[in-house]
């Protein structure tokens, strides 16, 4: 039997949609056909479901966003222990990192998370309103509006605050160059964006003519709040950097507290990074078992003094060293409930043709 | 023999013939013709012409479009030249270290492209070693301004035209160029009429290549070019922005976009060569 008879021998075995008529007639011009169906077969075994994963080695996936990575790194090896200590077998914890919209978009289009720990819940929405994967009333779940710690926005300038920064007034001087990345691609600089809108109008100004003047003062957008610090502490250019609260102290422990200087602005934002299951891909009761816990679990004392440690505000302070509680000053931070909530002011600011955009169409 | 006839008939006796088309066929389309058919198919079908009309047809997209294409432009005019230059150094010469410099070509290729931008940005920031002296010098800011998109995109086509180049000039027989100079032409004359004919194909393609590679260049030009709308916001990064907004339609119609006019650039520059190679008779 030729190879080619093997072929189409198997091939009548197939389901008639992927068998060509002419498969039994077989005109030596149409020898191809059968490999078009080879070609359908390959593909529509790729696209087949893998099966599900076994449950005995548990692998939990936390799908988080960028600056998460020590923070996540510390409290994974911690919650291992513990879990542990519950008398349970070792689980195996991966996070993955990457820009928030990013990672919310491949937890759309199938990445398999158990767990979703990313800065905006703008992002975890997306989710809930795309997929089947997290019910929509996901935020009301956990405590805090599930937001285990929360981050502000501060400026970040260089020693002894030459240009005499202390508010955001001063954003829109004359000369000033201000370092914040692209709203459009990171979650960190909507946070940039709002605070600056909440001062103005806290202080009677005009909002939109007040964001406007500040990005005339931006000479580079980058795509994300890393490479914002980058450019700013690494290249050097800018006067002031907007930034987490958290990338602002870290970017002090990397390099010296004698080359930048923190100051807090009278308003900014109450950034909240929230958490949350992904039922969707949580079938056994086992993993959701530790799902759960993994995430309640970062509201223990011991968790909260990890994200403390780590430059994140967290609730609970009582298992936290002093130090990493005074290092955090007094600032009015507005929520996300004061421009509308994300539902409302996504779109208003940041979606297509919104007032972001239209702060560069008018250049 | 009627070759040119379209038929699936085997061309030899031999087996095999159609085993080999159809895992060409099958690897072609799971890989390239399926994922560009769901591309064009969202776009026309899914969207429809007159709302990808409506999403390109902004200043914004026409400013990112114009500045892709013109910024691929220019730097594989510019790899043209010294690539085609590079290649000829180091084919007919020797030198300490050329196998250095050859195998470094190839760095572009293998280095993660982000790396290549940083490494890049740090060089030709105001602050950096070359940023600070051509600032000072010839009061040019490299980096965050479209000069560094261009030197970002030199940097990732070059390889293209030195390879496709190299082993055209291998077989140049240094025999003709003597029978030219005894034939009585000038050294410039040798060169423009002798020497560059032959590599005119071999270097189209690799402008081609390089071309097509940096039209759609993301990861190194993003660290150098400052992305702000309209000056430096290269087509790729409003592709990506659609994205973040869980705009696919958006994003699709951008890309198709971009597809057609880096489909009718191709086209043009396979004319040229069709029109060279006939020039030159068949090379």
């Amino acid at each position: 039997m030729s190879l080619y008879q093997a072929l189409a021998a198997r091939l009548k075995r197939l389901p008639p949609v992927l068998v060509p008529v002419h498969i039994n007639q077989t005109p030596p011009s149409m020898r191809f056909w059968p490999m078009m169906a080879v070609g359908a077969l390959a593909i529509g075994s790729a696209l087949a479901p893998a099966p599900a994963a076994q449950a005995q080695n548990l692998t939990l996936l936390n799908v988080s966003y960028d600056p998460t990575r020590e923070l996540y790194r510390e409290y994974n090896a911690w919650f291992a222990d513990w879990w542990v200590a519950q008398g349970n077998p070792r689980p195996t914890i991966q996070t993955s990192h990457g820009g928030s919209g990013a990672q919310a978009r491949a937890v759309i289009d199938g990445l398999g998370a158990h767990v979703v720990t990313l800065a905006l819940a703008g992002d975890i929405d997306a989710i809930a309103t795309r997929t089947d994967l997290i019910p929509e009333d996901w935020q009301s779940l956990l405590p805090h509006n599930a937001s285990p710690y929360t981050s502000t926005i501060v400026f970040l300038v260089r020693e002894g605050n030459p240009r005499n920064i202390q508010d955001w007034d001063d954003l829109v001087r004359d000369g000033i160059e201000v370092i914040t990345p692209n709203p459009k691609t990171s979650g960190g600089a909507r946070w940039n964006y709002l605070a600056a809108w909440g001062y103005a109008q806290e202080n009677g100004l005009d909002p939109q003519e007040f964001v406007g003047q500040i990005y005339r003062n931006v000479p580079v957008l980058d795509t994300a709040a890393r490479g914002s610090t980058t450019t700013f502490v690494q290249r050097g250019l800018g006067d002031v950097l907007l930034a987490w609260e958290n990338e602002a102290y870290l970017a002090l422990a990397e390099l010296g507290e004698d080359q930048f200087d923190i100051i807090v602005p009278s308003v900014s934002v109450l950034a909240e990074p929230p958490v949350a299951l992904v039922p969707g891909h949580l079938g056994d009761d086992t993993l959701r078992a530790l799902a759960t816990a993994y995430l309640e679990q970062l509201y223990s004392p011991e968790a909260q003094a990890i994200a403390l440690r780590h430059y994140y505000r967290a609730w609970d302070t009582s298992a936290a060293a002093p130090d990493d509680i005074a290092r955090f000053p007094e600032v009015n931070r507005l929520t996300i409930d004061y421009f509308g909530g994300w539902a409302e002011a996504q779109p208003l600011h940041f979606g297509d043709g919104g007032i972001f955009d239209q702060i560069y169409q008018g250049q | 023999m009627a070759a040119r006839s379209f038929s699936f008939k085997a061309p030899t006796p031999m087996p095999g013939w159609g085993l080999s088309f159809g895992i060409m066929l099958t690897m072609l389309s799971v890989v390239v013709l399926i994922p560009m058919g769901v591309l064009i198919w969202r776009g026309f079908v899914g969207f429809g012409a007159v709302g990808m009309w409506e999403v390109v047809n902004r200043p914004r997209v026409w400013n990112a479009l114009a500045l892709s294409f013109r910024a691929a432009l220019i730097a594989s005019l510019f790899n043209l030249v010294f690539g085609v230059l590079l290649a000829w150094v180091l084919v007919r010469y020797r030198f300490p270290g050329k196998r250095l410099v050859d195998a470094a070509v190839d760095l572009p290729f293998a280095l993660p492209t982000a790396v290549a931008g940083i490494a890049l940005t740090a060089l030709y920031a105001p602050r950096g070693v070359f940023g600070a002296f051509i600032l000072e010098h010839f009061g040019l800011r490299i980096a965050y301004t479209e000069l560094g998109i261009w030197i970002a995109l030199i940097f990732v086509g070059l390889p293209f035209v030195v390879r496709t180049v190299q082993p055209v000039i291998e077989e140049i027989d240094r025999e003709t160029e003597e029978a030219s100079a005894t034939l009585g032409a000038s050294r410039l004359r040798t060169l423009t009429h002798v020497i560059l004919p032959r590599l005119a194909p071999a270097a189209l393609t690799g402008f081609a290549l390089a071309l097509a590679r940096s039209v759609g260049e993301y990861g190194s030009v993003i660290f150098i070019a400052g992305n702000l709308p309209n000056v430096t916001e290269i087509a790729p990064l409003l592709i990506v922005i659609r994205l973040e907004e869980f705009d696919y339609d958006g994003a699709v119609a951008i890309a198709i976009a971009m597809l057609a006019i880096a489909f009718a650039l191709l086209l043009v520059i396979n004319l040229i060569q069709i029109w060279s190679r006939r020039r030159m008779g068949a090379v």
